[in-house]
């Protein structure tokens, strides 16, 4: 059976490679730390879970001080030209987008074999199923295009390596917040913003307990990245208590549309990196490096009329239904 | 409240634009460390609490490895991107004369939506669909309307309205699905505070929501296409002055 240790070997094997060709490129300007970056993001992925959590501690001390406190620079793998690629498009059709397309149809199919067919389940572990098949794909469509392709056997690793390149310190953000957010439960720091936040606003109304939990579910939001981190802190302090609670709210409705509304927060913050700092950085932004960013910039009027629009919704339903 | 020390760590970093990872284990530190302040406690026993934290960070940041699996897609996009994949996009939607950026957008906003909604997440995304397939063609939708190339600040806008899209159409689509993850969160939450409600009844709530943000966000999609049209204008109004 195919388990999330597997693709962690395989997505660990990938980032030693990009680590051994970042050390051997003489142009890369920053090829020793850049080089360490990724080595170190391989050895969590190949041994982390036998390092412990002291070592794995460890790990994440060098990671910070290798990127963190200098920039990584962007290696410049040798690839085809802008006339080379055009001809290969007209060349090669609509079929080169057939491989592209291998990788989801095989994250898709593969989660519904496994939930449905008995051989699915038999070779795909059920846990983080979709991420399993996703990794799949990958290797499937690798397979493919290498075979109808046939570039330099090394091509997809330099291409990869540039990619990665790319996006750069961004790739280990989400999962350093998410980290963060562990401590943060450890010491109770949920507990207390809610103690704060009930104490400051007087919920005096049902309406204005709304305002405050959506509000607060964006805010919180924005300072950790993820919704998910701000929801049981949120919910715990005022959605419960007070929407639910003393104004007779129906939690379905109101833990429903208080996410969404946490959601909105998701797309204005740069902390949410997987999706506003990723996206900038791949799209080569030049202002990718700011907190606001275009990609925010352009998020940010859908983010706060959704965010009243989640209110009204709240207000309009929750205290109905 | 003192454990409240590790935010203003993450505000004032995020003001001060210092890198977010050391930041964020900053905070993590700080945090730990405060929550272990108490009258009579040594500056020893403070120390190892730092220590403790950072190893219950090494723990959690090992629970959290899945988040790289997704990078697997890179060297596939890249070797396609190799054989022009990029370039292609822009030729296919070159020949659909009636795509303007905004539109093509508003069609990926509502796929995107409805595969999300059916659980179906991993079909969209920025490694895997925007920066080699959606991007390319809302840039050569425009690349069309103007006869030629785009201004540089014109195309990072449509590159970034790209992005924009994929978040939007994920994020007000997927909760619809029941097995997603934030119903999971939710359920879970409800059952530990007592109550007992099913993925379907949450799911069903937010609709409304979705409606809203596609309704929003394809308006404004139609008001960017305009903005596009009057950019290219300009640019062409210069570029003839200039000549």
């Amino acid at each position: 059976m195919i388990t999330l240790e597997h693709a962690y070997v395989l997505t660990g094997l990938m980032f030693a490679a990009f680590a051994v060709l970042t050390l051997g490129d003489r142009t890369h300007p920053t090829r020793i730390r850049s080089a360490l970056f990724w080595g170190l993001v391989a050895a969590s992925l190949l041994f982390g879970s036998w390092l412990g959590g002291l070592g794995n501690g460890v790990l994440v001390l060098a990671l910070v001080a290798v990127a963190g406190l200098k920039k990584l620079s962007v290696g410049q793998p040798a690839t085809t030209t802008q006339g080379e690629r055009r001809e290969s498009a007209l060349r090669r059709g609509n079929a080169l987008f057939i491989p592209a397309l291998i990788v989801p149809a095989v994250a898709v199919g593969g989660t519904l074999a496994a939930k449905y067919t008995g051989a699915g389940a038999w070779l795909l572990s059920s846990t983080q199923t979709t991420l399993i098949a996703l990794a799949l794909g990958c290797l499937i469509a690798l397979f493919a295009a290498m075979a109808w392709l046939r570039p330099p056997v090394m091509a997809p690793v330099q291409e990869g390596r540039r990619l990665m390149d790319s996006i750069g310190w961004a790739a280990v953000l989400p999962q350093m917040l998410a980290s963060l957010g562990a401590v943060f439960l450890a010491s109770d720091v949920g507990g207390v913003v809610g103690q704060l936040v009930s104490q400051a606003v007087p919920l005096t109304s049902p309406l204005l307990a709304v305002v405050v939990y959506c509000v607060g579910m964006a805010l919180f939001t924005v300072i950790m990245g993820n919704a998910f981190a701000a929801f049981p802190v949120m919910t715990a302090a005022i959605g419960l208590p007070f929407v639910v609670g003393q104004f007779g709210g129906n939690p379905a409705i109101v833990c429903a549309i208080g996410m969404l509304a946490g959601f909105c927060g998701t797309l204005m913050t740069p902390m949410a990196a997987n999706w506003n700092v990723v996206s900038a950085n791949l799209l080569e932004l030049p202002d990718r490096d700011s907190p606001l960013n275009g990609v925010i910039r352009a998020q940010i009027p859908t983010a706060l009329i959704m965010l009243v629009v989640n209110m009204a919704l709240m207000y309009a339903l929750a205290f109905r239904f | 409240m003192l454990v409240l020390l590790g935010i203003a760590v993450v505000v004032l970093g995020f003001i001060a634009r210092i890198n977010p990872l050391l930041v964020i284990l900053l905070a993590a530190i700080v945090t730990g460390v405060a929550a272990a302040v108490a009258p009579g406690v040594d500056i020893r026993a403070l120390g190892l609490a730092a220590v403790t934290t950072l190893s219950a960070f090494g723990d959690a940041f090992n629970d959290n490895r899945y988040f790289h699996i997704v990078w697997l897609v890179l060297p596939i996009i890249g070797l396609l991107e190799r054989a022009g994949l990029q370039e292609r996009a822009r030729l296919l939607i070159a020949r659909v004369r009636a795509a303007t950026a905004g539109r093509l957008l508003i069609t990926y906003l509502l796929v995107r939506q409805a595969t999300s909604a059916l659980g179906l997440t991993s079909l969209g995304g920025h490694p895997q669909m925007v920066r080699p397939l959606v991007a390319p063609m809302a840039e050569g939708a425009a690349e069309v309307q103007a006869g030629g190339s785009l201004p540089d600040a014109l195309r990072f806008r449509i590159r970034a309205m790209s992005a924009a899209t994929d978040n939007v159409g994920l994020f007000f689509g997927e909760d619809i699905f029941i097995a997603i993850g934030s119903i999971v969160l939710m359920v879970g939450f409800l059952e530990q505070a007592g109550i007992i409600v099913e993925p379907l009844q949450m799911s069903v709530w937010a609709i409304p929501t979705a409606i809203a943000a596609f309704a929003v966000h394809s308006a404004r999609l139609l008001l960017f296409d305009r903005s596009v049209k009057r950019e290219i204008a300009t640019a062409a109004a210069d570029a003839g002055a200039a000549t």
